[in-house]
């Protein structure tokens, strides 16, 4: 990996990939938010493949695709737990940031600069899929979805998480994130590609997997935390689908 | 890497957050400058804690208890109570009787021997490193880890580290963190009496114009005795030979229990209140006294420090489960988070409460003991203050309701 690396471009990147994960920085709203989307993410993954989370290296013997990878804020963890993690993303600039912090840690990760549909056309094979506030940035939402289904194992599962789209959702994710309190650039999203839970649904459907589960990300002013809801999926959200035939 | 975690300190804490590690399935190494056998010492030496009813259930929860259950003594009741030496306690007494509370007891005197004895051969027994006899000479966090330095060029690497050495932590001087506090020109008696007639697990706190009295239910018919007094008295009444002690304590302690007699070693510890400023710091964190020395009026000192042992605990059993990397700023946070306001309060509860009782103002006498009057007059009040005695109060980690992690 650190072979693809230009040795001049490293500290730039070094730089870039403090900024990335550093927990008070430009990426602070993931960071906050991330200790509830792994608990989700590993849930769903240890149950799937009846595995335990209170032993070292449980997901060992997995192979896992993280979508839209970034920095790494999931593929590492994925990595930790034992897994083989392969990180994709189509910004060429976080590949080479999210491979010089691997290093620093000391993981394997294999990470690319490509996408779901180019990967599916290489026949690239995966247990687990993490498509993580992915779907509402992409043109064509059942294309990917339909492309990280042929990426899939029969018996693979893949949580898929997003923003709904209703007033409140408006009011928190674009004005409140965006323009109040400046979590994310202006611009990050566009409301109007915000998908609601039932139409997600249908698209895995459609896409050729199988929903099985739905679960709100809430945000708690008081605490200033994140927190797994039941019922509450009015504006972040995830999902858990597995793709039939195992 | 070498290990998750290293400990700096072979104490009750240290060697209690180890054992909460390892039994979570974390690798852990604990550092001690002291060898064993200075740490396994057959004798009563007269020092025993006040356990909380929380921080037994931990010790439960650690497998510990069952071992320990014979040797504790459970407290049953508190009464508090305004006295002078010589008149004995006012008629204003305040009553805690754990019937009041559905949990049990409200919490247990241990012997020092017995509680470090327990956790030592638990250590053993689950795995953990234990670096008996060493001493740290430096530590340097990096951006996956520490690297811990021992002296004699060894060197430990480790996710992060632990300071459980106590409040002249040298794991926080190195890591930068300022303390903040004061001493109170106070400093505690302690020894352990045996009397004549049985206590029935009834503890007592009288208030004294020097300092609290604190006689506490030992098994058998023992008791262990806080007695706090003014530096200078202090010294004078550590100097006296045992009669001449026994001849101090004697008016002060009065004859409720009937004659009494010295089991044990005689202890004196001076008083003061120490907060870390961050219980924080490049991939450290620290617990204990390393992170808050407090009065030892209510008993709350080992009780606090088993506080910071199960949330530490919890927050980096669940950051290691979602595959976090453990000594990051951010999880470290959550146990800041979890501890600090706790901590605080406390500190400001027990320094306030000492204020209150140590003076013998005939105003402020007369007021307190209306407010112990008042106090005792209201069930609701009460029960909460039991509650809180019991460490039953705030948003409790796991281990503290006695579940495992």
């Amino acid at each position: 990996m650190q072979s693809t690396i230009d040795p001049a471009e490293v500290a730039k990147f070094e730089a870039m990939a403090a900024e990335w994960w550093d927990p008070d920085g430009k990426f602070k709203p993931l960071h906050m938010l991330n200790p509830c989307r792994l608990d989700y993410i590993t849930a769903q993954i240890a149950s799937e493949f009846d595995r335990d989370l209170t032993k070292r290296g449980a997901f060992e013997g997995l192979r896992i695709l993280d979508i839209g990878c970034g920095g790494g804020l999931l593929s590492e963890p994925m990595a930790r737990l034992g897994a083989t993690v392969v990180g994709a993303d189509a910004a060429a600039g976080n590949i080479p940031v999210a491979q010089v912090h691997a290093e620093q840690m000391g993981l394997k990760i294999d990470y690319r600069h490509t996408s779901a549909e180019a990967l599916a056309a290489d026949g690239e094979q995966f247990d687990a899929i993490l498509n993580m506030e992915v779907v509402e940035h992409v043109a064509d939402p059942l294309g990917f979805l339909t492309a990280c289904q042929q990426l899939l194992k029969p018996g693979g599962i893949m949580t898929c998480s997003t923003l709904n789209r209703n007033p409140k959702s408006f009011l928190m994710a674009i004005i409140g994130a965006e323009h109040v309190m400046r979590w994310l650039p202006k611009g990050t999203h566009d409301w109007s590609k915000f998908i609601t839970p039932d139409e997600l649904f249908d698209l895995l459907r459609q896409a050729g997997l199988d929903p099985v589960d739905r679960k709100g990300f809430v945000f708690n002013p008081l605490g200033w935390s994140w927190s797994i809801s039941d019922r509450d999926l009015s504006v972040n959200y995830v999902t858990a689908s597995v793709k039939p035939g195992a | 890497m070498d290990y998750d975690v290293i400990i700096a300190g072979g104490g009750l804490n240290g060697s209690a957050l180890a054992l909460a590690l390892a039994s979570a399935g974390l690798e852990v190494a604990v550092v001690d400058p002291l060898p064993v056998e200075a740490r396994v010492d057959p004798g009563f030496d007269g020092r025993s804690y006040a356990l909380a009813l929380a921080s037994q259930r931990l010790l439960g929860a650690l497998g510990l208890w069952e071992g320990l259950a014979a040797q504790a003594q459970p407290i049953l009741e508190i009464k508090v109570s305004d006295g002078r030496a010589g008149e004995g306690p006012s008629p204003f007494v305040l009553e805690f009787d754990h019937a009041e509370i559905e949990e049990g007891p409200m919490g247990f005197l241990v012997e020092d021997r017995h509680l470090r004895r327990a956790l030592l051969d638990a250590l053993t027994g689950a795995g953990v490193t234990h670096v008996s006899g060493a001493r740290i000479a430096g530590h340097m966090p990096g951006p996956a880890g520490v690297e811990v330095s021992l002296e004699g060029a060894r060197a430990l690497h480790a996710r992060m580290l632990v300071g459980a050495d106590g409040a002249a932590s040298a794991t926080a001087q190195r890591a930068g963190v300022k303390r903040t506090g004061w001493e109170y020109g106070q400093t505690a008696l302690v020894a352990a009496v045996a009397h004549a007639y049985p206590h029935r697990g009834i503890a007592h706190q009288f208030f004294m114009p020097a300092g609290p009295l604190a006689i506490l239910p030992l098994t058998g018919d023992r008791c262990s005795i806080v007695w706090t007094e003014t530096d200078a008295e202090a010294a004078r009444i550590q100097a006296l030979d045992d009669a001449g002690y026994l001849a101090e304590l004697r008016p002060r302690f009065g004859g409720f229990l009937g004659g009494i007699e010295l089991a044990g070693a005689r202890f004196t510890y001076p008083l003061g209140l120490s907060l870390a400023q961050s219980f924080v710091a490049d991939r450290v964190a620290l617990i204990g006294d390393a992170a808050h020395r407090v009065h030892p009026i209510a008993g709350q000192g080992l009780n606090a420090g088993l506080k910071d042992v199960a949330a530490l605990a919890e927050v980096l059993t669940l950051a290691m489960r979602r595959g976090e990397d453990i000594g990051r700023a951010d999880v470290l946070e959550r146990y800041q988070a979890w501890r600090r306001f706790d901590v605080a309060a406390l500190a400001a509860a027990t320094d306030g409460f000492n204020r209150l009782f140590s003076n013998d103002l005939g105003g402020l006498r007369v007021t307190r003991d209306l407010g112990l009057a008042a106090v005792n007059a209201l069930p609701g009040v009460r029960r909460g203050f039991i509650r809180e005695a019991a460490g039953l109060t705030g948003d409790l980690p796991r281990l503290l309701q006695g579940e495992i992690l």
